[in-house]
């Protein structure tokens, strides 16, 4: 499988307040490289503030970047101008979270589907022909099209969301928490949807989400952040099945299971306290207050990410 | 067998809206056993929350409750019904015999006051403490209980200068203070990440083990009702669907809204290739399905189901369904 997309260390600074002359910077993605091939998932994992999604907008140049480049079908989307640009804001899309927002209340659901195909110029024939196919094609009818957003459950929403994604034919779907907002009986519709459209047209995603059970399901590879840095990366049946990094662990370890069997017999590995305030990172590997096998190296050399087996990358001194 | 220490029977809690009467708990009953974790689950706007609400009337205009008694097992052992008791009597059982502690640890704090002061607000109503040094160090006392981090420093600390697990244990802290019996949780973790929802479970467990509490934890989450509790009850529409003891529930679910629920949820400890989706929405409760309100979207329906709503049936020892499945015919 040939990348699609190729992160190459990328970092994202924000500044905040600070003292005079004197700047300070939250260092949201400090120093990130990773792969996606083209028709994979790749999950993306982390606590609150780990950079999950600031890395997804650098991913769509919704943010420019401190330093770093990001190629899309080999070429650094930072440099992209006028059509060039144009042509990969068509190709490369996201699904928002929460679908209550994201949808424009004084517009039609025929008109929130056309407007990208506007903005875009693209020539589809009989628009509604066009929208009518798309609604099908994510499970709503023609009985939906003139309706308003308000009439619709988060479910529905959400597949107008991605509907509308999907009317500009893209090839890369970032799709940010797009279940948390819903019920558990309507968020399996919904993976199950956005599962089937990506073996249909061969689309390539970015799955972030905070719930563990789900990027497993949905994921060919996963991508575990913290603190602005990928800890470990790899196959997501062997993340799950033999985690290395003591972070993801402890985070597999700690999922709710929904087998009181199983939790029982489970092995917790609990982590103290929460994650560090990303503007005075902790030196070293910035998971070492935190981590139980924390050693005197670990505090003051960061652990390079390196490849422990094939395909398999960690960020840890306990495996070099 | 312990003795319930609550008794829910028939309760009804209807919001009178512009747009109809919203059945949002129609007719649920329960009991809660001293010294257990019950659980409520089900999905969004079932009445999971409004039911845990009513058991101290805590229900604002247009909600109204409409029928039923809450009976409360008080320290002397009788059961006093609480829907029956005067607005006063009513504040003080809330917080000293009935505590809660609501999703969002940031909206429960006062931004304008201190940790410190929240616990001495609380005490002081009840007469738990009589003067604000007394509040300081019993506050300190409880967030040690609590296992924050510097108590000392934590009580002069606002809410903005706490993150959010530790917003949740001051929280839990400040619902501790007057020594209640029973605790609710109201989807105590959602807010918070998996490594920092691990420790708030866990303390939870602690201190329910430590006080000899009765909990009552709200939630959506499957994974969290086989990590916390004893029995569970399903909720469906403002309908109770099933109720039981936790193992039996995920071993052998009886009512086809609980088994569809367990098959839609994935597992993290295994492969799955493929969810078995719910199809449909849950239903509007301002005109819900007649019958058993779970029949549109139930793979089983009869005739009986779109007609008539089914009573509670004991299938095998204290695992009760309310579907006509089960009923003898």
């Amino acid at each position: 499988m040939p990348a699609l997309i190729q992160v190459e260390n990328l970092k994202k600074y924000f500044p905040v307040g600070g003292k005079l002359l004197v700047k300070q910077w939250v260092k949201a993605v400090d120093g990130v490289s990773f792969e996606i091939y083209e028709g994979e998932t790749l999950g993306l994992v982390g606590e609150s503030g780990c950079g999950k999604s600031t890395t997804a907008r650098l991913l769509l140049r919704l943010e420019e970047p401190t330093d770093g480049k990001v190629l899309f079908e080999g070429k650094n989307i930072y440099k992209l101008r006028g059509r060039e640009l144009k042509e990969f804001r068509r190709k490369a899309n996201i699904v928002f979270q929460d679908p209550y927002t994201s949808l424009d209340p004084r517009m039609t659901v025929f008109d929130i589907i056309m407007e990208p195909i506007r903005v875009h110029k693209i020539d589809v024939g009989d628009p509604e022909q066009y929208v009518l196919k798309l609604l099908y094609e994510v499970g709503l009818n023609e009985s939906h099209m003139y309706r308003y957003p308000h009439e619709f459950s988060g479910g529905q929403r959400q597949r107008i969301a991605i509907a509308r994604v999907l009317a500009l034919r893209p090839k890369f779907i970032v799709l940010d928490e797009p279940t948390s907002a819903l019920d558990v009986s309507v968020q399996a519709q919904i993976l199950n949807l956005l599962k089937d459209l990506q073996k249909k047209y061969n689309l390539t995603y970015l799955f972030i989400s905070h719930n563990l059970a789900v990027v497993r399901y949905m994921s060919h590879r996963i991508a575990v952040m913290y603190l602005g840095k990928i800890v470990e990366i790899g196959d997501a049946e062997e993340i799950f099945e033999s985690p290395l990094h003591p972070y993801t662990r402890a985070l597999i370890s700690l999922i709710p299971v929904p087998d009181p069997f199983q939790a029982r017999k489970r092995k917790k590995l609990m982590i103290q306290g929460e994650p560090p305030n990303p503007i005075n990172p902790p030196p070293g590997c910035r998971f070492h207050p935190r981590c139980p096998f924390a050693k005197d190296r670990c505090k003051k050399e960061e652990p390079k990410l390196i490849e422990y087996s094939k395909g398999h990358y960690v960020a840890c001194w306990l495996y070099s | 067998m312990p003795e319930p220490i609550v008794i829910v029977e028939d309760l009804k809690v209807y919001f009178y809206t512009y747009a109809g009467v919203v059945r949002a708990v129609d007719g649920v009953s329960f009991e809660i056993y001293e010294g257990e974790t019950f659980c409520i689950v089900g999905e969004t706007g079932c009445g999971k929350s409004v039911t845990s609400r009513a058991l101290t009337k805590l229900i604002d205009p247009p909600g109204r409750i409409a029928g039923g008694k809450v009976l409360f097992k008080d320290r002397s052992g009788r059961y006093i019904n609480m829907l029956e008791l005067d607005e006063e009597t009513l504040r003080e059982m809330r917080g000293k015999e009935i505590a809660y502690i609501f999703q969002d640890p940031a909206a429960a704090l006062d931004p304008l006051y201190t940790i410190g002061y929240h616990f001495i607000e609380t005490m002081r109503d009840h007469g738990t403490i009589r003067s604000n040094k007394e509040g300081i160090e019993r506050a300190i006392e409880l967030l040690r209980e609590v296992a924050m981090p510097a108590p000392e420093v934590r009580v002069k600390n606002y809410p903005h200068e706490l993150s959010g697990g530790m917003k949740q244990r001051a929280v839990i802290g400040i619902g501790l203070s007057n020594m209640p019996r029973l605790l609710i949780a109201d989807e105590p973790t959602s807010y918070l990440d998996v490594s920092v929802q691990a420790q708030i479970l866990e303390l939870l467990r602690q201190l329910k083990e430590k006080r000899g509490l009765t909990l009552l934890m709200i939630t959506h989450d499957m994974g969290v009702v086989a990590e916390m509790c004893d029995r569970v009850a399903v909720l469906y529409a403002g309908h109770l669907a099933e109720i039981g003891p936790v193992d039996r529930i995920f071993m052998n679910p009886l009512h086809p809204y609980t088994q569809a629920l367990l098959r839609a949820v994935p597992n993290p400890t295994r492969r799955m290739l493929k969810l078995e989706p719910i199809p449909g929405n849950v239903p509007n409760l301002a005109s819900p399905p007649p019958g058993c309100r779970f029949h549109p979207r139930c793979p089983y329906a009869m005739d009986i189901c779109k007609r008539e709503r089914p009573k509670m049936i004991e299938v095998e020892e204290r695992h009760r369904v309310a579907c006509w499945l089960y009923a003898k015919r």
